[in-house]
């Protein structure tokens, strides 16, 4: 597995608000978490993408991440148009 | 091509009634329907749908490639039969019909304006919204028994399975992420397997997206070809066949960062791709001028700007990968922008002064 900078750098979960639901474990893409008696774990950190699938699922509101599409053409189009750098959209399809 | 298919093509968006120009009805009735009055998709590609597969993969009608948002049917579904939800871009409906032969199935396609899902799913278009709306506009409560919905995992960035519970009593189970594992999920009782739910990013995910980068490489190659025949134009007073050997290395260089650099991906050394990339083009420069040797100052220029060329378009390349973080992304952008311009622009300095002292 290819592994990126700052992988999973803004994943936050609070174990303390989990219901135990799984869906984190479902809709994450590179099976960063793992149920431990009925709680989500951040157990591989280091293949997060940021995609916020895990977030968007989270019905207790326990994870934060700041996500956005990681595309450094859609970066550099938002900074030319003076934009800054706050979550650039996509062009493509 | 079966005459029950509904091969609806590009122009489905201007098209509205794009169905029903083959004698299809899409109306479905509250309650009692029988299956039939719903369009049926069939499981095998026909050579348009091939040619226009292999068109979009090219860039070609990249943007409208799309089939009418609404209600179909693989086979012939009842009541009990599974719903799966998908994007309305053709790619991707071809790609999941064609895993469905022998399936009967409802598929409800959403309007995510001719995007793939995980694209959709981030843009909003494959959202909570979209899906509620489209499972009250097809009457999804009246056409089956159940309460359940079978959407891609890849749509979870765009949709909240709670809300779409909460709004429509309907429950969202994430399927595979490939449409290929759809059969065996379907008959494992709606479980995936980890390995179903993993994203991978193979040498044949890489190869797939040649086309496109070197579609993307195109206009960047021609701004460059341009510059260096207009030199030699200045240089010579005519045009010469000096240009096409002084643009050589460029496209090289161009060629390297946009499909070079994909494939070799996961042996480039650095996780940022500028500089993976910037190590590719020094590598590129050495052996280039080691096979067309040049003196010091011609040499220095191109072998900078090749660097600068090659670290740029693999940077472009992180929009295309399937584990990029936008955290990771503006890091790198951040400190790669001006470094590039000035290592190019230090190259183009030197270029020009080899040439005109």
């Amino acid at each position: 597995m290819t592994r990126y900078l700052l992988a999973g750098h803004s994943l936050v979960l609070d174990e303390a608000l989990c219901n135990g639901c799984g869906r984190c474990v479902e809709v994450c893409p590179h099976e960063v978490f793992a149920m431990h008696d009925h709680v989500a774990r951040i157990v591989s950190r280091d293949t997060c993408m940021e995609c916020g699938a895990c977030r968007m699922n989270c019905s207790e509101e326990a994870i934060t991440v700041d996500s956005g599409v990681g595309c450094a053409a859609a970066l550099i189009a938002q900074m030319a148009r003076g934009g800054g750098t706050d979550s650039p959209s996509c062009s493509c399809g | 091509m079966s005459d029950h298919s509904c091969e609806c093509d590009s122009t489905a968006r201007t098209q509205p009634a794009c169905c029903s120009s083959i004698g299809l009805t899409r109306k479905v009735a509250p309650t009692g329907t029988g299956p039939t009055e719903v369009p049926e998709l069939s499981t095998r590609l026909g050579w348009k749908d091939r040619l226009g597969g292999w068109g979009v993969r090219w860039g070609i009608n990249r943007m409208g490639y799309a089939i009418e948002p609404g209600l179909y049917r693989i086979g012939q579904p009842d009541r009990r039969a599974p719903v799966l939800v998908t994007a309305n871009y053709k790619l991707t409906v071809d790609a999941l019909r064609r895993e469905l032969g022998g399936q009967d199935v409802w598929l409800l396609v959403l309007d995510t304006k001719a995007v793939n899902v995980w694209c959709a799913a981030g843009k909003g278009t494959f959202g909570t919204a979209e899906v509620v709306r489209r499972i009250q506009a097809v009457g999804l409560h009246d056409l089956v028994d159940h309460r359940r919905i079978i959407l891609p995992q890849l749509s979870a960035t765009g949709v909240a399975a709670h809300e779409v519970k909460r709004l429509t009593g309907f429950e969202v189970r994430y399927g595979p992420v490939l449409a290929r594992d759809i059969p065996a999920y379907l008959a494992n009782r709606l479980k995936a397997t980890p390995e179903m739910r993993r994203v991978r990013f193979g040498w044949k995910e890489r190869v797939v997206l040649a086309p496109v980068e070197l579609v993307g490489a195109a206009k960047p190659a021609l701004a460059i070809f341009t510059i260096i025949a207009v030199v030699d134009l200045i240089d010579h007073g005519r045009p010469t066949l000096g240009a096409l050997r002084g643009f050589a290395p460029y496209l090289a260089a161009i060629l390297t960062g946009g499909l070079l650099a994909p494939l070799l991906l996961p042996w480039l050394p650095f996780r940022s791709f500028a500089l993976g990339g910037a190590a590719l083009g020094a590598v590129l420069a050495a052996v280039w001028l080691w096979l067309f040797p040049a003196d010091l100052l011609a040499g220095a220029g191109l072998a900078l700007v090749m660097v600068a060329i090659t670290s740029f378009i693999t940077l472009t390349f992180t929009g295309s990968t399937t584990f990029t973080t936008l955290s990771g992304v503006k890091l790198e952008t951040r400190y790669a922008i001006p470094a590039l311009l000035s290592t190019g622009g230090a190259g183009v300095l030197c270029s020009l002064l080899a040439i005109w002292i």
